[in-house]
């Protein structure tokens, strides 16, 4: 079984619409969308839920306004701003420490269980699909990314499955880690603009951190062949791979709009750029 | 006035709108927040005048004075510490994993023999330096750094009240974004009028609802895809600021980190008519308050 993940750096170069396309194209596999705070794979995958689960995670503090005297203990030691001048808890910016419930000399404070999001196993057409919700101005998405790559895996071996397939957040930090850990393969899908390049070096660095093997994918290629070959050239010197160069075609956003893999709405070349990058990567 | 720019989906064109704003207006500071990927450099290319280490305190033991009683490791909420006791006369031992460490401090201020002292950990770099009259500072963080929030505040901490603040925010509606956008006097969201732009959309407008923070729409490439987006606005009643058309000549700029005001000046008068527009909507929610 591998795990393969679909990361940028840089957001809006395409990692859903190339996952989205490995739906159409591998068998045998179980899909995962790790971008967790804006997750889009549902809506080209459209999937049924079978498992509804409660993330939990985290901590917030209550103040109980019977006992709270006002002598604002809590605010001098709180270092995420989070009590209010009116001494009540402003939730997004707590980050569940506990510190204020400790130093309170009332007893006035106790923390309780965040519900953080929610994480579903799902039926498509293409198989299985684990994704998930992380609750408006939750954190922990790192966690949740972490929870639902173990269902995944797990499914996998269950069922015997060849693949998963990770679209991947944008970034650097910790959704991204998550994402990245123990994957057997990392694809980059940038583009040719001083941004992209600049974003794919630095998540290409974190991959290279974690020692997973990286290769890479420019999309809209012909958008500035300069600097798509800037980026190969990069590459060569990094001796990472670049499977793919898919060019600007319009057909991609009418696939979108209807909710469809760029593979099943119509011959395009785009999807044959994407059919060849799946036969390097499988 | 600090006007944050936001976005649910990468790759909207943040950066595009921010960075032109500053550039259409005078008296600006401009704070890149997307430490993970930062980019407004890339089209700004600022003189940097200084840099400063990036840090957040993480707790160091000293085991002169550690009696192994487990309390901080009891108190930490995010697993960072762990105490193996002392047993058949073999010392005790403490270990620190800095990477979960959220900076809280409870450990030493709860430690009964003041044992636990916290030094720096180094999590990424601040820039500082100036673009003709604007005041520049972004943020770098190191890679396989995991948290960005801290560094986040850390730029924010640079806030110039005096000038116009320009937040270039990161994507995504989780801490990064929140972090990045509170206290702003306004936020723009831009996005794209595709399938994927209007779900990320509708998810960053609930976080602005919920942080009370008045905003509104730049859609970007506006001739692509449908018209969902511009019906969403609507229904929602969301001002719709500005609206740009997919141009290959502004796609072609931006690859080679050149603004679109510098490629087309006419586009000028169009961020200055979308800073009207924010300070127009920003009275009137005044007004209503």
């Amino acid at each position: 079984m591998k795990q393969i993940v679909v990361i940028s750096g840089k957001g809006g170069t395409g990692k859903t619409v190339i996952a989205g396309s490995f739906a159409s194209l591998a068998k045998n596999k179980v899909m995962v969308d790790c971008d967790v705070d804006a997750a889009d794979l549902h809506l080209l995958l459209h999937p049924a839920v079978k498992e509804r689960h409660e993330f939990r995670s985290g901590q917030t503090a209550v103040i109980d306004k019977k006992l709270c005297k006002k002598c604002g203990k809590c605010v001098s030691v709180c270092r995420f701003g989070a009590i209010k001048p009116d001494f009540s808890i402003e939730s997004f910016s707590c980050e569940g420490c506990g510190l204020c419930g400790y130093i309170c000399p009332y007893g006035a404070i106790c923390m309780e269980e965040n519900i953080a999001g929610e994480w579903f196993v799902s039926d498509t057409k293409y198989g299985f699909f684990v994704h998930a919700k992380l609750g408006i101005a939750e954190e922990n998405s790192g966690k949740l990314v972490a929870k639902i790559r173990q269902v995944a895996k797990e499914l996998a071996e269950k069922q015997s499955l060849d693949y998963v397939i990770i679209d991947g957040p944008p970034g650097i930090g910790c959704p991204v880690i998550a994402s990245l850990s123990g994957a057997d393969c990392a694809l980059i899908v940038t583009e040719p603009t001083l941004s992209g390049l600049h974003d794919a070096e630095r998540v290409m660095e974190v991959a290279k951190h974690f020692n997973i093997p990286v290769k890479l994918v420019v999309n809209k290629y012909d958008l500035n062949q300069t600097m798509t070959g800037k980026i190969e050239a990069f590459c060569r010197e990094r001796d990472v791979p670049v499977i793919g160069k898919i060019a600007f075609d319009k057909t991609v956003v009418r696939a979108l709009v209807e909710g469809k893999t760029i593979i099943e709405y119509a011959e395009c070349a785009a999807g044959d750029e994407v059919r060849k990058i799946w036969e390097e990567l499988r | 006035m600090i006007i944050s720019i936001a976005s649910g989906k990468g790759g909207t064109g943040k950066t595009t709108i921010a960075v032109n704003l500053a550039l259409s207006l005078k008296n600006i500071q401009f704070l890149d927040c997307d430490v993970e990927e930062p980019n407004a450099h890339i089209f700004l290319k600022p003189h940097i005048i200084s840099e400063e280490k990036a840090v957040i305190p993480v707790p160091e033991v000293d085991e002169s004075k550690c009696t192994y009683c487990g309390k901080c490791r009891e108190v930490c909420a995010y697993h960072a510490i762990a105490v193996l006791p002392e047993s058949d006369g073999k010392k005790g031992s403490v270990l620190i994993f800095p990477h979960l460490c959220h900076g809280c401090g409870a450990c030493g201020l709860l430690c009964p023999e003041g044992a636990i002292k916290e030094v720096n950990k180094e999590i990424g770099a601040i820039e500082i330096g100036d673009k003709d009259s604007i005041q520049f500072v972004h943020g770098r963080l190191n890679i396989g750094e995991a948290m960005s929030p801290p560094l986040i505040r850390q730029v924010k901490e640079y806030i110039n009240a005096t000038r116009t603040v320009i937040i270039d925010a990161p994507p995504g509606t989780s801490c990064p974004v929140i972090t990045a956008v509170k206290g702003s006097d306004f936020c723009v969201l831009v996005t794209e009028p595709t399938p994927f732009g209007l779900n990320d959309l509708i998810l960053a407008v609930e976080v602005l609802r919920k942080l009370k923070i008045p905003f509104g729409v730049v859609i970007n490439r506006a001739d692509i895809g449908d018209g969902k987006v511009e019906d969403y606005c609507r229904q929602e009643n969301i001002p719709i600021l500005m609206s740009i058309p997919f141009n290959k000549e502004i796609a072609v700029s931006y690859s080679e980190g050149v603004p679109i005001v510098e490629e087309d000046i006419s586009y000028q008068d169009k961020f200055i008519n979308l800073y009207l527009n924010i300070c127009g909507l920003k009275n009137e929610a005044n007004s209503r308050h």
